[in-house]
């Protein structure tokens, strides 16, 4: 049996309209749980006085060094005592999600049972690092959730200066423009790295992200140090059927202007059908007896619109694999930074090429375990040193895919350039042979 | 016998603590709804029969329909257990949660769809947020559980989605809006075509008593992006300045140093960014820009906010073409016209003066009139 409520005021706001309201959840667990009465009774003080009340501390589980953030309450009276007593700690425990986030109801029902016994019985679908939050509990609590949620076959995700949860989108299991299987990506690679997420011990911390496409539903591109970002080699592929039904309820105007005009490299052209050329990059489709596209695959940048809009009518190649960029992060300390193409392809089709992809992991995890600064995100360790340094440690040649354009200022020391001529092209000679 | 031995036959057998299982992210194999695991990597295409619905043809002629709504993000186990119990009766048991926190269902025959979406709507679940609509709001954990948020986020998106749920029930806007929420400017909610954050405006009030015993200096004084701190005895004792006109409010030292309070009731206000898209698709990934600053941090509705939202959004919605993102309607219109229209008003704060700024700078003659 719950104690009386403290009054909401302006929390109950928040149960009016529409969307559903955390609010009525937390006052739905209150009915029973002393806890979650005086979780409100905070919240809805910092709702009046517009400040928060939480602060960190140390909180864990035996084995681990991380994946639970503690939460005590600042807000107390005048003999230092909590104002909320019954919420003085509220601690999160992260947990990684399956890749692409996909449950059964009993898998579900589970975590709500584990939850209803040890915690708040809040649970968010995800934090914004893509981890299960398991959202307040005590202190003496911490270790039995954990248990119960450990012996379910879910483990603990990152916090602090650590690898963190990583995320992959619904991909292979639903999606027609999965380049690669995102799922054994991501397990290979983050179970690669179970100790650095359990124990951190890094300058900062390090993010994965794995999305099956350039459309990067993951937001790899700008939230991950190292993003995997599926893609194509060969041709795209068509499909007559599909486009002409496209076509047939779109008609030419959409086309025109909504395919082939926004097309970034102009690579698509609408055809007369006789005069579509042929060759070995040309990738071509009739969207009706006199009119087809003809893409020229050479010029395309794999950007994805022409077939987001003819979703069937055109697709990836099947030659696929991702692309990997390194150095995504938000803001904090040099501004926003987006990740920087380091392989512009990598295969990922069999178990070796997803130990490659691990191989390399591994080697970034180490150098920027070894270079970069204290509180120092991966771009901004590459900023300081320059991409080329980096590439060198890593053992990556330079490929002209990493750069928008080549250098605009000329205060470079060239003295090896001779050098680096011969033995690229020496390289380039040893490669064909091969 | 040695001493250690002696102990233990000695002492009462104690329970040893239970050893985590490092089994690390699990497989979804297990989870994944019986069609998706058949079909894995073998879809052919895709449409979407109504908004809130997809509906994937595998190339085995096989097809699973998936029914989208939205929730609150933090649930309590009440809501879980009825999404279950939804899930069970009128789908088959098989759920998935997208990147902006919303729930899909799937289901094997197009027949299942609409009574599910019935009893959705019926719960109050709101069934939308695909293709051209405004999903949900990505947004991080505020004043219910963040150590240094400047305002609430789960507040803020619930006051705002309010607002915008028809918009997230249909399918009308020129191309998929992302919108986020983040409690500072940490941002930890990230890029998005409308982008909510926290902004701090005044220095951090330093409490001089504290700051020996709580912080490491020199790591704070790292933090700092402007190199704005420095160490310094105050009353005797040693503490940490702030040169004010340096500080850029940025809110870097409090993590490493609470005592350096940023967070302030009247001077931590509201910023709106726009145009941030991590697709490639079309252009090239693009990052936010602000737009305006400067909204009162005004619990618990928002409404300053919910407003400029609002007109960006409908501006958008009339002016832009089809499939053109927030970034790629401003790329056609120019930020001028983009300022003109939404009624909003570009100032001197709008100029970048950050490291590597001039490439934000007209190089050019570029200039629409």
């Amino acid at each position: 049996m719950a104690k009386p409520m403290h009054p909401t005021p302006m929390l109950d706001e928040l149960e009016s309209g529409p969307w559903p309201s955390f609010v009525t959840g937390l006052k739905r667990l209150a009915e029973d749980k002393d806890y979650v009465v005086d979780v409100l009774g905070q919240l809805e003080t910092s709702y009046k006085t517009r400040k928060g009340y939480w602060k960190g501390g140390t909180v864990g589980v035996i084995g681990y060094g991380g994946g639970v953030i503690p939460r005590f309450t600042e807000l107390k009276d005048a003999e230092g005592k909590p104002v909320f007593k019954d919420a003085a700690e509220f601690h999160t425990l992260r947990v990684m999600p399956p890749p692409g986030m996909h449950y059964t109801t009993d898998i579900l029902r589970k975590f709500c049972d584990v939850w209803e016994e040890h915690g708040s019985g809040l649970i968010a679908f995800h934090g914004q690092s893509g981890d299960i939050m398991f959202q307040g509990a005590k202190t003496d609590n911490v270790q039995g959730a954990f248990d119960a949620i450990n012996e379910l076959g879910f483990d603990l995700g990152g916090a602090g200066p650590a690898v963190r949860t990583s995320m992959s989108c619904v991909g292979a299991a639903r999606c027609e423009q999965s380049c690669y299987d995102e799922a054994r990506a991501h397990r290979a690679v983050i179970n690669n790295f179970l100790d650095d997420i359990h124990r951190p011990s890094l300058p900062y911390k390090f993010k994965f992200k794995f999305s099956g496409c350039p459309n990067d539903c993951m937001n790899s591109i700008q939230r991950a140090d190292m993003a995997i970002i599926g893609t194509w080699r060969d041709n795209m592929r068509s499909d007559e059927a599909l486009a002409r039904r496209w076509f047939a309820a779109h008609g030419v105007d959409e086309l025109v202007n909504n395919v082939v005009a926004r097309c970034p490299t102009k690579a698509i052209q609408l055809k007369d059908a006789s005069k579509v050329a042929t060759g070995a990059t040309i990738t071509s489709v009739k969207v009706s007896d006199t009119q087809a596209l003809e893409i020229d695959n050479r010029d395309c940048v794999r950007c994805m619109h022409c077939i987001n809009v003819i979703t069937g009518g055109l697709a990836p190649g099947e030659d696929t694999g991702a692309t990997i960029l390194v150095g995504g992060k938000r803001t904090l300390k040099i501004g926003d930074l987006m990740g920087t193409v380091v392989v512009p392809f990598m295969k990922l089709a069999t178990d070796e090429d997803r130990e490659a992809l691990v191989e390399l992991a591994q080697k970034i995890i180490d150098f920027f375990a070894e270079n970069a600064l204290e509180h120092e995100r991966t771009g901004e360790m590459i900023e300081r040193i320059g991409l080329v340094n980096f590439l060198e440690a890593l053992e990556i040649e330079v490929d002209p895919n990493m750069v928008a354009c080549p250098r605009t200022n000329p205060y470079v020391r060239t003295d090896g350039w001779d050098d680096e001529v011969a033995r690229i092209k020496a390289l380039k000679q040893q490669q064909q042979a091969a | 016998m040695n001493t250690a031995t002696a102990t233990a036959a000695t002492a009462a057998p104690k329970a040893s603590p239970r050893r985590a299982i490092e089994c690390g992210v699990p497989d979804n194999q297990q989870y994944l709804h019986p069609l998706l695991k058949k079909n894995y990597g073998a879809w052919k295409y895709h449409d979407r029969p109504r908004p809130g619905v997809l509906h994937h043809v595998a190339r085995s002629g096989d097809e699973v329909w998936s029914v989208r709504a939205g929730t609150q993000r933090q649930m309590d186990v009440g809501t879980v257990r009825k999404l279950c119990d939804i899930a069970d009766q009128y789908a088959e048991g098989h759920v998935r949660f997208t990147i902006r926190s919303n729930i899909e269902f799937m289901v094997s025959a197009a027949d299942k769809v609409a009574p599910l979406i019935e009893k959705l709507e019926a719960e109050g679940f709101p069934v939308g947020g695909t293709g051209n609509s405004v999903s949900m709001i990505a947004h991080t954990q505020g004043w219910l559980h963040c150590d240094i948020p400047g305002t609430d986020a789960s507040g803020a998106v619930k006051a705002l989605m309010d607002e915008l749920i028809t918009e997230f029930r249909r399918e009308e806007m020129p191309n998929r809006v992302h919108l986020s929420t983040s409690c500072c400017e940490i941002n930890c909610g990230g890029q998005a075509d409308i982008a909510i954050i926290v902004q701090h405006t005044k220095p951090p009030k330093i409490n001089h008593d504290l700051v020996a015993n709580v912080c490491e200096r020199p790591s704070v004084v790292a933090r700092c992006p402007v190199a704005a701190i420095r160490p310094a005895l105050v009353n005797g004792r040693p503490s940490l300045e702030v040169d004010e006109a340096k500080c850029i409010c940025c809110g870097a030292c409090y993590p490493p140093c609470p005592p350096m309070q940023i967070n302030d009731p009247e001077h931590s206000k509201l910023a709106i960014w726009v145009g941030g898209k991590n697709s490639n698709a079309r252009g090239k990934p693009t990052f936010m820009k602000m737009v305006v600053s400067g909204l009162p941090n005004n619990p618990p509705r928002w409404p300053e906010v919910s407003e400029v939202v609002k007109k960006i959004l409908h501006t958008y919605k009339e002016d832009a073409r089809s499939w053109e993102r927030i970034a790629d309607w401003i790329e056609r219109i120019g930020w001028p016209r983009f300022f003109e229209k939404t009624g909003l008003t570009f100032t001197k704060y709008l100029i970048d003066d950050w490291r590597g700024a001039r490439v934000n700078l007209n190089a050019s003659t570029h200039i629409r009139f």
